[in-house]
């Protein structure tokens, strides 16, 4: 049987859209939530030197979930357009919307052209406000859409069920051991239904903390402090369960 | 076919381009014409008015480095500002120092931060002090032709080595030239005077606070000899800018500790207006 020469643009769209979705549906899951004092990002993750969370800007983190190379780029990308922004107006300037509405035009760009195979990457840009009323989060999925979450957003994955788990849980107002509580849980909690223990060395965690008196928010929580805000009874700030040999 | 990618609004191939975390090289791939040095200046004839920044002096000490600099802009014989910020912050710990033109040099040193800040978020770890120090020299040698029309900076540049665990301290020339300083180190137009006064003030085991005293000393003396350098404003409470970084980081001294520190220098100079008196032998 010979091939056929025609594709309607529907048949190929829908087989474009169908391999990102696998693509990232392969990589593992990442939480964001909001907490009292921020937005946390969870996420499991074995390597030390690849990371899945990144500072942007200021009060602006990225999350990602799917290929490496391809959400590297794109995090490379983002952070290139917010110093440039930042230096040419100034820092106040930079915001998450900005920059989840260029990722949106170039993941969209990359979606329709025939050309170009699709980028295997769901994104997710944070920015913490001044107040939790402040705080935004947007999700950009493969084909270039832009989505305002609120309190909870998982990617990769089984993201629906731990979505779905999330939204039945997640509270305004969560301390950060609390919240990383949540998110764990959340993590473990397979395909199957099983839950399955997620060590404190398998796990990426970072903040974006308002209350941080610096003017970079983003912080990685990483050794001792993760071990301490992962046990009961942990600190409910991060500032508490810092340990002054622990600063980086 | 592909859309063109700078009319869709997308991210240019520029952006994306792996390869390099230096924010310099970055503009200067896609936007060379805002870099302060391709800025092409007409031929002029005579000297350009701009205020001129001053004197910035250094000293280490066991466990770090203090960084002061005083607060007077000139412009010819007029004082065009009294309380310029010479000294600034690049990073966690390092500090930069810059006499020269001023305008000029506030705006090298924003994108001498920036392009820390920025090699740290794309690579994931700060550069090492020597690193951060060159990167300056390049910066510095890119000025060069500005410098040749009478708009020079020269930054003193000191920082906190986390590998070595010592304060560490480099002095530039106007192309750029690196040199690393041991002890004390001082820059701008009242450099001479200040490292005279800081030759027999200094040894290498002063405390934190004898490392600030001794630096506010210096810019006294350099401001007691050079008409473009200013002393501590005591009815203006306008103090020298002391920096200090050590194993903790960055640290700006506030108002009131460097007031201290002047009222109490200004109280001995009524008794002894050119400091304290060294041994002859």
């Amino acid at each position: 049987m010979s091939t056929p020469f025609y594709v309607s643009p529907q048949q190929a769209m829908a087989d474009r859209a169908e391999y990102a979705r696998k693509g990232i549906a392969r990589g593992r899951s990442l939480v964001v939530l909001q907490f009292a004092d921020g937005i946390v990002f969870v996420g499991e993750n074995p390597s030390r030197a690849l990371h899945k969370f990144s500072e942007i800007y200021d009060r602006i983190g990225f999350a990602a979930a799917g290929k490496y190379n391809e959400y590297e780029n794109l995090r490379i990308g983002g952070v290139r357009y917010a110093d440039l922004r930042g230096y040419t107006y100034d820092r106040d300037d930079v915001t998450a919307r900005g920059l989840a509405n260029v990722y949106a035009q170039t993941l969209g760009t990359i979606f329709s052209s025939a050309a170009e195979k699709p980028y295997e990457v769901e994104l997710v840009v944070a920015e913490v406000g001044e107040t939790p009323e402040g705080d935004q989060i947007y999700r950009l999925p493969h084909d270039g859409s832009i989505v305002d979450e609120h309190g909870s957003v998982a990617v990769g994955g089984n993201a629906e069920q731990i979505s779905t788990y999330l939204d039945q849980q997640h509270q305004e107002g969560m301390s950060l051991a609390e919240a990383l509580k949540l998110a764990v849980q959340a993590l473990s909690r397979d395909t199957n239904g099983t839950e399955r223990e997620i060590p404190a060395e398998r796990l990426e965690v970072a903040v974006l903390d308002r209350t941080r008196p610096q003017q970079r928010k983003f912080k990685r929580i990483t050794g001792r402090q993760l071990g301490r805000l992962l046990e009961d009874g942990g600190a409910s700030t991060a500032a508490e369960a810092e340990d002054p040999e622990d600063e980086e | 076919m592909e859309a063109n990618p700078r009319s869709t609004g997308r991210l240019p191939a520029a952006f994306l381009t792996p390869g390099s975390s230096s924010f310099m090289d970055f503009l200067s791939e896609h936007q060379p014409a805002i870099l302060p040095g391709n800025r092409q200046l007409p031929p002029m004839k005579g000297v350009i008015e701009a205020p001129h920044g001053t004197t910035i002096v250094a000293a280490t000490f066991p466990g770090g480095v203090v960084l002061a600099g005083d607060r007077r802009a000139t412009m010819g014989n007029m004082i065009a500002q009294r309380d310029i910020e010479k000294v600034f912050p690049a990073d966690e710990y390092s500090a930069v120092g810059i006499a020269g033109t001023a305008g000029l040099a506030v705006e090298m040193v924003k994108l001498f931060q920036l392009e820390l800040e920025h090699f740290e978020k794309v690579e994931g770890a700060t550069l090492s002090l020597e690193g951060k120090a060159n990167r300056l020299s390049t910066m510095i040698r890119s000025n060069l032709g500005m410098a040749m029309q009478g708009l020079a900076v020269v930054p003193l540049f000191a920082g906190y080595d986390v590998d070595r665990e010592k304060g560490r301290i480099f002095s530039y020339d106007v192309t750029g030239g690196r040199s690393e300083e041991h002890g004390f180190a001082a820059t701008g137009s009242g450099s001479i005077f200040a490292r005279g006064a800081m030759k027999k003030l200094y040894s290498k085991d002063l405390t934190e606070d004898q490392a600030t005293t001794l630096v506010v000393q210096a810019l006294y003396d350099a401001a007691d000899d050079d008409s473009a350098t200013g002393g501590p404003d005591v009815a203006r409470r306008i103090y020298p800018i002391v920096t200090v970084i050590t194993a903790d980081g960055f640290r700006r001294l506030t108002d009131d500790e460097s007031s201290e520190i002047a009222r109490s220098i200004l109280e001995r100079r009524l008794e002894q207006p050119d400091g304290p008196r060294a041994a002859l032998l």
